[in-house]
């Protein structure tokens, strides 16, 4: 693989908090326009990766460098050609959405401001919101605005920390395609989720962290090899919730 | 190459743009921080200073000095409260993942808390002149109040950045605000000190507020200042630069 088709680097990272190793050397590449999911459950170090990634945390000790540059060394380098989706929704409720927008686009330092916002809040069927605070969105409209902002001055590389937490189906459907329609667009997508369906769904590459370490990375495919072959059985296939939930959904917005 | 540093102040007034939106846009503050000052300076000098005696002509020019501190004692809850909600909302993580300077962030908040301080301590002073308070200071004496009072609102700004950055919850994050609403009401804000029994007039003399009081009142009345001002200087200037430090330790730490 060629340097520079590689978005992240990690190589031996590791980190500890008073002396709880939470990171015990970390080792995984991402290839850029690609999407890649971490997976593992709550509280296994996936957000003190993109902490660190996102040059919010320093590593104790190991490599870790994003579009070429070194988290440590060239931090501004960094945090020019990323951006950050945190856990929470981090917009500003008081703000109108297209404030929100144009707040960011001034301290990524665009011109055409309100430019970039209008196109943002159209792309994101915002546009009928855009004067409205933020404070009367539901919970859909709010993750959308935080995703538009992360967007503004298209970042080559976008860190997702668990997006779809908190999320109801069908707005995390809709969220799956604006991420696939990204990274068709050559962004390279970095997402951390504890839905091994999201991961199945999303990402070109699935890496599982576990007890701070990456016990297992590559395709979908390569990871269904590294289990014992699937064995035929016919069982009667009950609907889940969610397939229900988004049927009748569907039925409703039809009629 | 462009660096976050060319761009410091240029951000950090995107920042106070939003802030400054924040404290316009919530009535409540406003109230809070003009009205309330405004409502107890009509008690004290309606109500109860007929029966206050402190041997000036008009108790309105004794109180004034003691109601713009509660004004601004008043206001920094708020600082405090919205610092809280940066931090534990991911606003501040998402700021620090962009190519911006660090601590803009925060002197946003910071010049915030001076602007919205000058604006509701002019208001209250018009106020006052309307109930009948005069001065016979010089613009000299009037440049070294508003010195005066722009450092003891920096003072508890910093204090309330500590407060809001590292509280755990919302209460936690206002409570800093009741110990500073106590200050003035344990001074020589109201009532001369000799009034008071020995052992708290022994406290009201030495906390920061009294010395601060008399400065301000002996510049407005063109008396003498003596030493109050010298005291009152290194009270406001000691705590602005301890609580600085530490603000900017949290601020490091947290975020």
């Amino acid at each position: 693989m060629f340097q520079n088709e590689i978005a992240i680097s990690v190589q031996g990272l590791k980190k500890s908090y008073k002396n709880v190793p939470v990171l015990a050397g970390v080792d995984f590449e991402v290839k850029k326009g690609s999407i890649f999911a971490l997976l593992g459950p709550n509280g296994t170090g996936k957000t003190t990766i993109v902490k660190i990634l996102t040059t919010l945390l320093k590593q104790d000790s190991g490599n870790a460098t994003v579009n070429g540059f070194s988290v440590l060394s060239k931090p501004d380098n960094v945090r020019q050609s990323i951006s950050l989706t945190g856990q929470f929704v981090a917009v500003d409720e008081i703000l109108t959405g297209k404030e929100n927008l144009v707040m960011i686009a001034k301290l990524r330092h665009l011109k055409n401001t309100s430019q970039v916002a209008d196109e943002l809040l159209k792309r994101f069927g915002l546009t009928d919101a855009a004067n409205r605070r933020v404070s009367t969105y539901s919970g859909g409209m709010r993750r959308r605005l935080d995703i538009a902002m992360s967007l503004v001055g298209n970042p080559q590389l976008i860190f997702l920390d668990e997006p779809t937490t908190g999320l109801d189906p069908e707005v995390r459907i809709e969220f799956w395609q604006i991420l696939k329609e990204l990274a068709n667009g050559g962004t390279t997508v970095f997402l951390t989720t504890q839905y091994l369906d999201e991961a199945e769904q999303l990402a070109d590459r699935i890496a599982i962290l576990h007890e701070g370490r990456i016990i297992a990375n590559g395709t979908l495919a390569e990871l269904k090899k590294l289990f014992p072959p699937a064995k035929v059985e016919y069982i009667e296939k009950q609907p889940t919730l969610e397939e229900i939930f988004l049927a009748i959904i569907g039925k409703k917005e039809e009629n | 190459m462009e660096t976050t540093k060319n761009y410091f102040f240029m951000d950090m007034s995107v920042m106070l743009g939003r802030s400054m939106r924040h404290i316009f846009r919530s009535m409540d503050t406003i109230v809070t921080v003009t009205i309330m000052p405004i409502a107890l300076m009509l008690l004290f000098v309606y109500v109860l200073g007929g029966a206050i005696q402190i041997g000036t002509d008009h108790y309105v020019n004794y109180l004034l000095p003691g109601i713009l501190l509660i004004a601004i004692a008043n206001s920094v809850g708020y600082t405090c409260y919205r610092l809280f909600n940066d931090v534990q909302r991911g606003i501040f993580e998402r700021f620090h993942s962009m190519p911006i300077a660090r601590s803009a962030a925060l002197w946003g908040h910071v010049l915030t808390s001076l602007i919205s301080n000058a604006i509701s301590v002019t208001v209250v002073i018009l106020v006052a002149l309307l109930m009948g308070f005069r001065s016979s200071a010089g613009i000299l004496s009037w440049f070294a109040v508003a010195g005066i009072l722009m450092l003891f609102t920096l003072a508890l700004t910093w204090i309330a950045a500590i407060a809001g950055l590292s509280a755990k919850s919302v209460d936690g994050a206002i409570a800093i605000a009741y110990p500073i609403h106590f200050l003035p009401l344990i001074s020589s804000a109201f009532v001369p000190t000799k009034s008071m029994p020995s052992g708290v007039r022994a406290f009201a003399e030495n906390q920061p507020v009294t010395s601060i009081v008399e400065a301000i009142r002996s510049l407005l009345s063109n008396q003498p200042v003596g030493n109050e001002i010298w005291v009152a200087l290194a009270w406001c200037g000691g705590i602005t630069l301890v609580a600085y430090i530490f603000a900017m330790r949290v601020y490091k730490k947290r975020t």
